[in-house]
């Protein structure tokens, strides 16, 4: 499908931009939101690919909370207005070099794994697609097949919500 | 647009996506001011005898609102010397933009709406809360220690009752069975009450804890009095929003109570069946539809103002305690009894 195609490229370049304005940027409030256009962007490239649910998951639980809490912890603690020159170090080139290494890591471990294959959108591959990303059907397979990591991470989250209130009390 | 379907008209996506767009940007201003001139200037005047706003023009003051939009257009618009020119720009597009991504999925008939999405109502709660981050961008750009004040406790009351918000949704839908907001509707249109269909079945008599909870949520959602710490103008003078003046201002003004209309319309369509009425299908339910989903809207507004202009203002351990102690677990409480109940009684 062509008009998926280009809607990707387009959403793909403006995450890219907004990546690079996340580390490139002195200003901490604005990398931050350079980060909402990043995660946008995914939220966007999910409903590309049908995972409608996940999609506004995206964007109710990282842009809608933990977003906010950065913003929040930014402004509660330093606020600041100017650009923080010292945010900026010579490791430019270090971290050029790791992030080309986990480019060609992560696109040759993706070309090779689905390289050529196609998803015929207007087939039954299509509807099997879109059936997937439903709610109905992600809520299935969470409470049926998948229960027992679903409620392992349950426990995860709620011994770490009692350990931060733990670590966080002053009596 | 669904309804241009019925008459016939072969229209092109792009054009379609055009009509919809301009249709719901229209709404926003135009619910704003209905409810900025119905409730805020009338229903306050009289409920606080208040005279300003019944003078102008004559009859019941009805120049009032006019001459406010004339003075907000004619005001120099002003942007503090330190302030961080983009993103305090940015700010009051962003509020907007939050309350136009609510109105999508709102149906007003049986085929009058801009998508029914499947994860509808889910959606609508998840685009609500970017409103936040507007809030948060506005206070921090003005460099202005009041409006940082405010933003930061807009941020803690709204995280704070979004959770409340969501717990209220989730009896209705689970009562429901699905998340479409048209389905919730049709629920609602085709249920019945021990076997009487004449008023088919409104969740709000079985999910009155729902309603109750997602209308204090709502209440905090809109940081209207008497949740307004953000905005309190006796304290912060008026929080974030203490250096935007003119056309920034009115944009603050407009998405606030757009929203407002928003979450009417929502909670119309959760608890009070929405566009329909019971037995009214097709065309007839598709003309009725907006009018009667404006006058469930209107009832749910009314209430809504009518806390706002009653209540005094919460203090912010008093805010928090009332979200994280009371609402929260009532919300919790709410979905097993309803679950209990859906499974046991089916």
């Amino acid at each position: 499908m062509i008009a998926q195609n280009v809607v990707f490229w387009i959403l793909a370049v403006a995450m890219v931009l907004a990546a690079i304005g996340v580390v490139r940027s002195n200003n901490l409030v604005h990398a931050a939101l350079y980060l909402v256009v990043v995660l946008a962007g995914s939220a966007a490239q999910f409903i590309l690919l049908a995972a409608e649910f996940v999609a506004w998951v995206q964007v109710l639980i990282y842009i809608g909370a933990v977003i906010i809490l950065f913003l929040f912890g930014i402004m509660l603690t330093r606020a600041p207005m100017r650009e923080d020159l010292s945010l900026d170090n010579d490791q430019r080139l270090a971290g050029a070099v790791v992030a080309l290494f986990l480019l060609g890591v992560l696109s040759t471990l993706l070309i090779q794994a689905f390289g050529d294959s196609k998803i015929d959108i207007t087939g039954p591959q299509g509807s099997e697609l879109v059936n997937n990303g439903r709610a109905g059907t992600l809520a299935e397979s969470i409470f049926s097949t998948y229960v027992l990591p679903f409620e392992l991470v349950s426990i995860l989250l709620l011994a770490s919500l009692i350990g931060a209130v733990v670590l966080a009390r002053r009596d | 647009m669904s309804v241009l379907a019925t008459l016939a008209l072969d229209i092109g996506w792009g054009s379609t996506l055009a009509i919809k767009t301009i249709l719901v940007l229209a709404i926003i201003p135009f619910g704003a001011l209905v409810l900025g001139y119905t409730f805020l200037l009338k229903m306050m005047s009289h409920m606080q005898s208040r005279l300003g706003p019944m003078d102008p023009g004559g009859f019941h003051g009805w120049f009032q609102l006019v001459g406010d939009g004339l003075k907000f257009l004619q005001k120099e618009d002003i942007m503090p010397a330190e302030a961080d020119r983009r993103v305090f720009a940015m700010a009051p597009a962003v509020i907007v933009m939050s309350t136009f991504l609510i109105f999508l999925v709102i149906p007003a008939g049986p085929r009058t709406i801009v998508e029914d999405l499947d994860v509808g109502v889910f959606y609508a709660l998840a685009v609500s809360s970017l409103s936040v981050i507007g809030v948060l961008m506005a206070g921090w750009a003005s460099s202005n220690k009041f409006a940082l004040l405010g933003a930061l406790r807009a941020a803690g009351q709204l995280i704070a009752y979004e959770l409340p918000l969501l717990l209220a949704v989730v009896g209705v839908v689970i009562q429901a069975g699905t998340m479409s907001l048209q389905g919730i509707v049709t629920a609602q249109q085709d249920g019945s009450i021990f076997g009487i269909t004449a008023i088919g079945n409104p969740f709000i008599f079985t999910q009155f804890i729902g309603f109750a909870l997602f209308l204090v949520a709502a209440q905090a959602e809109l940081t209207q009095p008497p949740f307004d710490m953000p905005v309190a103008e006796s304290e912060l003078i008026s929080g974030y929003m203490v250096e935007y003046s003119g056309f920034r201002f009115l944009f603050f003004f407009i998405g606030e109570f757009g929203t407002a209309f928003a979450f009417a319309a929502l909670a119309a369509t959760l608890f009070l069946g929405g566009w329909a009425i019971p037995g009214v299908h097709g065309a007839t339910a598709e003309l009725l539809g907006p009018i009667v989903l404006f006058v469930k809207l209107m009832a749910i507004a009314f209430l809504m103002f009518w806390v706002r202009f009653t209540y005094p203002r919460l203090r912010e351990d008093q805010l928090q305690s009332l979200a994280w102690k009371v609402l929260i677990p009532i919300g919790l409480i709410n979905i097993v009894a309803t679950g209990i109940l859906k499974v046991a009684v089916g």
